[in-house]
């Protein structure tokens, strides 16, 4: 995997894109480059992770206007091609704003901005993004959103159930989330999307390692 | 080429809880007022536009509603349209 590329997306607002850049290079040894949201050239990176933060001020809705950069509009065609796509908080937000999941994110049910670690259950390994985290069935993750309570109708919720899409749901529900629903991936498993962030739980100084095997899932074919 | 004065109204659907309308309902009842039954935000979007007639208008406006002004999984829209 010396050549391994994984792409993480920059759009104005994005906070979270050193994070992740730190977490995969630093403490998993993998090679990222970052990708402005204008460019639509993403024949040199093999994976793809649209950060955290607030793209575009998240006006209108969060992730809307993201949806519309060149770089969402190229993704499509590498999303079919197999490769891999994390979306983490804002990123999840613009996964589902662009129809690449299902459902929506939306206020918080109880107004509050979450900061918090949260315990989370592996329901489906589906892409192999959450296979032998140790082997364990809950992990601790940090969460940090104030629009993080993801809805759907019950049509798409029995979709997910059916297809084992639900790939993680909170242990105590903080938002208000159809489900406890804390992620989900598309049909195929290649597009996670995830309120919690992996990418602030790589190393021990910092509250945990839960985070390491969804990152490093990126490099899974 | 005409130009038009929109008025569009984009609201959770009434399935969808409002956090946000449930506090603020909340704050109007501390308030004092009376015989609140239910209280809900949404936002309005204004839109000045030409077009060649309203036929043609209202066509840009359903798109930018269903693509753009509304999320449809958990917003529902309307609007209003006045030729200028």
């Amino acid at each position: 995997m010396d050549n391994f590329t994984v792409g993480v997306v920059v759009f104005p607002g994005s906070n979270c894109d050193r994070d992740v850049s730190w977490a995969l290079e630093g403490c998993l040894d993998i090679r990222t480059k970052y990708l402005w949201h204008e460019s639509s050239d993403l024949s040199d990176v093999d994976a793809i992770v649209l950060p955290g933060g607030f793209s575009y001020g998240d006006y209108l809705r969060c992730g809307a206007i993201a949806r519309f950069s060149p770089l969402i509009n190229a993704l499509d065609e590498f999303v079919k091609s197999g490769k891999r796509v994390l979306g983490i908080c804002n990123g999840f937000q613009i996964l589902t704003e662009s129809g690449f999941l299902p459902g929506a994110l939306v206020a918080n049910k109880n107004l509050n901005f979450i900061c918090d670690d949260v315990e989370l259950d592996i329901i489906s390994s589906k892409g192999g993004w959450f296979n032998n985290v140790d082997e364990k069935q809950t992990i601790k993750l940090p969460i940090a959103h104030g629009e993080g309570r993801y809805h759907c109708d019950s049509d798409t919720l029995k979709k997910l159930v059916d297809n084992e899409l639900i790939a993680l749901r909170y242990r105590n529900n903080p938002n208000g989330s159809s489900f406890d629903i804390a992620g989900i991936t598309n049909e195929k498993g290649n597009v996670l999307g995830l309120m919690p962030h992996p990418e602030r739980a790589c190393d021990e100084t910092i509250g945990g390692t839960d985070g390491l095997f969804t990152l490093k899932s990126l490099i899974l074919k | 080429m005409d130009q038009f004065a929109v008025k569009v109204f984009v609201r959770l659907r009434p399935s969808v809880l409002d956090p946000a309308g449930e506090a603020t309902k909340s704050a109007s009842i501390k308030l004092g007022a009376e015989g609140i039954k239910s209280l809900r935000i949404g936002k309005m979007i204004e839109v000045k536009i030409e077009g060649n007639g309203e036929d043609e208008v209202r066509k840009k406006i359903d798109l930018l509603c269903d693509r753009l002004f509304a999320n449809i999984v958990i917003e529902d829209y309307e609007y209003s349209l006045e030729k200028l």
